[in-house]
């Protein structure tokens, strides 16, 4: 009993130290920048203690459930030795997350709007629905092989740094094609793929993936699957863009 | 009173439909394709729990203390009164270095958000377990703050100098490409998944504010056309930082390993 409380007051404290820079930030721009009061001083202070408190909570379920759950299906997809399974698993964890993500659903409703003014798509409601649905299914997609790819890089134990310099060369290339109004909106659908539940499960299965393959280092192969998640969808997004 | 728990609930049954899918697809594969229990369940069940729990209240708290302030300041320090005095004195021609406060907020906010970045703090966690503590979690995540930092500064002059996007983006790509010739082959993969984590739940909302409020004030630029791009930055230029992080410590880790 002792222990838990220790470690809670712990957590507590580190998550308090992640937050002070931010209130730093503000209360410098807001009083020697701007010359301002801080407004709502007292939902400011109990909201950023309720962050705290979610930090820490997060950060607790992260060492008992999703760390030990990604890593203990690697063990067991790497034991059944199944190369099939493992890749439908790693296809639909890639899907499955991204196509619910909201960071994307914000995003590819955004990017709708500008196809819309830039006169690529009819400026109704449901032209623009289907535009936004094309542009999250074309993400999940993408997410999906990247995740195929990374997992069979970790079992092949492929060099990380040609793939992605590939993968960025594909980048380049594409962005010569792809109509000028996509590319923005396609260069940061590669940063919000990722959300902060996938993150540490895909983190887990790689490294687990690799520390159960003989051969293998966890620190040089394990990581590198989010890599591919943030690159792929730049890619198939550019070609999205040209086939409309 | 009951307003907050009514934002609270709503907000943990939005999560709740967020993680649905991962833990549709997990105990799918478990039950279905690798057919043996879970190892330490009832922990793993509760542990999720915690992680649903935990994002509710953070985001709940975001939701109250970070993103009305945080936008209301985007807005307070891209506005042309504060710029320039008033609006009568608005130039027909303006130089780069009249939003240098917008460059110096874009940095601060992006390094300051970035360190309270949750799915940094997990990556930052296995690779201090994974190097066997040789990469420490602070160092990394003060790292990759650094460059989300100088990312984000770099993207928000981009916006108001108006230069293209892939210019830099292109520029950003050829220098990761140099480093990595150059850097311990243990940070690569790592480095490279630095990029993809630094933009989730804090991040993504303030600069998209921060970005869409200077392009729709900045003279001659288009929300919708300039407004994109910040997220890109944000994920590149980390990168770079962890990579020369790696290459500075390089000497302290080989004595690491000497020792050894």
């Amino acid at each position: 009993m002792k222990n838990t409380l220790i470690s809670i007051f712990k957590t507590l404290y580190l998550s308090l130290r992640d937050l002070y820079p931010i209130i730093l930030v503000i209360a410098f721009f807001q009083i020697v920048v701007l010359h301002q009061p801080i407004p709502h001083l007292f939902q400011l202070l109990s909201g950023a203690l309720l962050v705290v408190i979610g930090l820490s909570l997060f950060v607790q379920g992260l060492q008992m459930g999703l760390f030990p759950i990604g890593e203990s299906m690697a063990y067991a997809f790497a034991r059944k030795g199944s190369l099939f399974w493992l890749l439908a698993f790693s296809f639909a964890l890639g899907f499955g997350t991204t196509i619910a993500e909201p960071a994307l659903i914000a995003v590819a409703n955004k990017a709708a709007d500008v196809a819309a003014a830039a006169g690529v798509v009819a400026n109704t409601v449901q032209a623009k629905e289907s535009y936004a649905d094309g542009l999250r299914l074309t993400v999940a997609f993408s997410v999906g092989i990247a995740l195929i790819i990374g997992v069979l890089r970790i079992l092949r134990g492929w060099p990380v740094q040609y793939l992605i310099v590939g993968g960025y060369i594909g980048v380049v290339i594409m962005t010569f094609f792809a109509p000028d109004d996509i590319i923005g909106i396609a260069y940061d659908s590669g940063g919000v793929t990722t959300s902060t539940i996938t993150v540490p499960l895909v983190t887990a299965l790689g490294v687990g993936l690799a520390s159960s393959i003989k051969g293998r280092n966890p620190m040089v192969d394990g990581f590198g699957l989010i890599a591919f998640a943030s690159l792929t969808p730049m890619i198939f997004v550019m070609l999205f863009g040209m086939m409309r | 009173m009951s307003h907050f728990f009514l934002q609270l609930l709503s907000i943990t049954v939005d999560t709740a439909f967020d993680v649905l899918p991962i833990v549709i697809i997990i105990f799918g594969f478990q039950f279905l394709v690798i057919r043996q229990p879970v190892p330490h369940l009832k922990q793993v069940l509760l542990g999720f729990l915690y992680v649903l729990l935990g994002l509710s209240f953070f985001l709940v708290g975001l939701k109250q203390a970070l993103f009305p302030i945080g936008e209301l300041m985007a807005k307070q320090l891209t506005d042309p009164v504060f710029i320039y005095g008033s609006l009568e004195n608005i130039p027909r021609f303006f130089h780069w270095s009249d939003y240098r406060w917008v460059y110096i907020f874009a940095a601060s906010i992006g390094f300051s958000t970035t360190i309270a970045e949750p799915s940094l703090l997990a990556v930052a966690l296995k690779a201090h377990e994974v190097s066997a503590g040789t990469i420490s979690v602070w160092g990394l995540r003060v790292a990759v703050a650094l460059g989300v930092a100088f990312g984000i500064a770099l993207g928000t002059y981009r916006i108001v100098s108006g230069t293209p996007l892939y210019y830099y983006i292109i520029g950003g790509y050829v220098i990761v490409i140099v480093q990595t010739f150059f850097a311990p082959k243990m940070i690569v993969a790592l480095a490279y998944d630095s990029g993809g984590v630094t933009t989730s739940t804090v991040t993504v909302p303030l600069v998209t504010a921060l970005g869409l409020g200077l392009a729709s004030t900045v003279p001659g630029r288009s929300a919708l056309l300039d407004g994109f791009g910040l997220i890109a930055f944000a994920s590149l230029f980390p990168i770079i930082s962890v990579m020369a992080y790696a290459q500075l410590s390089q000497s302290r880790w080989l004595g690491n390993v000497k020792k050894k």
